[in-house]
């Protein structure tokens, strides 16, 4: 069986992984340095840790030579976790809601004071 | 990985898309990876809910929050004599962590090769990295708690429930970090003393650590995307 002589790949792939994974993250930091705001911001940052996440999964981690029936194990049941984000997703709304009812508007962030 | 897989029985089952089938039905192991490397991944997976429902609350308690929630930019940007720089120190930390899952992999790679200087080194310049960054996590906590005023309660920015989320998540996190940098060294010591030619004549240990350590870093990765730059 191949798998169990380990995973060997040649060293540039990790060392191109590596680099990448340096750039996406000056990116996703350029997103806060350049004060995006609303949904680019969102979406940006999004991508890049997406992005980000599937290299270290995949490459690092070695995903991308493992047999299917290991990826199908470990991918697919993390995605209960969406359900579990747009349940409470209801829930927050509703406890947001209630809170404005009963109290009003809550107060602005204050500026953040350094010392 | 497309090869077809031998059952006990000797026929051969399909690999590649259908592999899937094949291996969940072939009367044998269905996972064709060192039963190591199995566990590891499923307790990965495991803490992969942990974090998840960790960010989730988060994101349920930010969402139900009345007062405004702090600015992270501003709460985490630090000064070096001029104006604040927005989230400069977790910037850094983000490319210690980076750096060294970098080292780790080359260390996973060395161990395969049976350099077992190079990849002890490597797995040590790993730990190091990871100590350097739960020390600037240290100071980080220091100047919120002790500068800024910040409780799991109460802070003086704004939500009072931004502590509690974050000393929590970070915490945790932080936590990881730190058993990640003992299990490193006592792979380490392990990999330099040559245990492991001597108990199992292969090095997939390190890759079992190695997946540890990715995983740490790949938990950072949403921490910083929901947390710092949300």
């Amino acid at each position: 069986m191949a798998q169990e002589s380990g995973q060997q790949h040649p060293l540039s792939i990790y060392f191109w992984i590596w680099g990448l994974l340096f750039v996406l993250s000056f990116f996703s930091y350029m997103v806060d340095y350049m004060n995006f705001q609303g949904g680019v911001r969102w979406a940006l940052i999004l991508l890049f840790m997406f992005l980000k996440a599937g290299l270290i999964v995949s490459i690092f981690m070695h995903l991308a030579w493992e047999r299917k029936a290991l990826k199908v194990a470990i991918l697919l049941p993390p995605l209960a976790l969406l359900v579990l984000v747009l349940l409470m997703t209801y829930e927050a709304d509703y406890t947001f809601a209630t809170r404005i009812d009963f109290f009003g508007e809550g107060a602005p962030a204050t500026p953040v004071h350094h010392p | 990985m497309s090869e077809a897989v031998l059952t006990d029985s000797g026929d051969v089952l399909p690999g590649g898309g259908d592999g899937v089938v094949a291996d969940f039905s072939a009367d044998k192991q269905t996972f064709q990876v060192p039963w190591g490397k199995a566990m590891m991944w499923f307790f990965l997976l495991s803490d992969t809910f942990i974090f998840g429902c960790f960010l989730t609350s988060y994101m349920t308690v930010r969402m139900s929050a009345r007062d405004a929630w702090p600015v992270p930019s501003e709460v985490f940007a630090l000064s070096f004599g001029g104006d604040p720089i927005p989230l400069i120190l977790i910037a850094i930390m983000t490319f210690i962590l980076i750096s060294s899952s970098g080292t780790m992999a080359l260390a996973v790679n060395m161990g395969y090769r049976g350099e077992r200087k190079k990849a002890f080194w490597l797995m040590m310049a790993t730990a190091a990295f990871g100590v350097m960054f739960v020390s600037m996590q240290a100071f980080e906590w220091t100047k919120l708690i002790v500068d800024e005023g910040v409780r799991l309660w109460s802070n003086p920015m704004g939500a009072a429930q931004f502590g509690a989320t974050f000393f929590m998540i970070t915490g945790f996190h932080g936590l990881h970090v730190s058993v990640g940098v003992i299990y490193l060294i006592v792979t380490g010591l392990r990999v330099r003393s040559g245990y492991y030619d001597r108990t199992r004549g292969n090095y997939e240990m390190v890759e079992i650590t190695g997946l540890y350590w990715h995983f740490v870093d790949l938990v950072w990765v949403f921490i910083f995307a929901f947390f710092y730059l949300w």
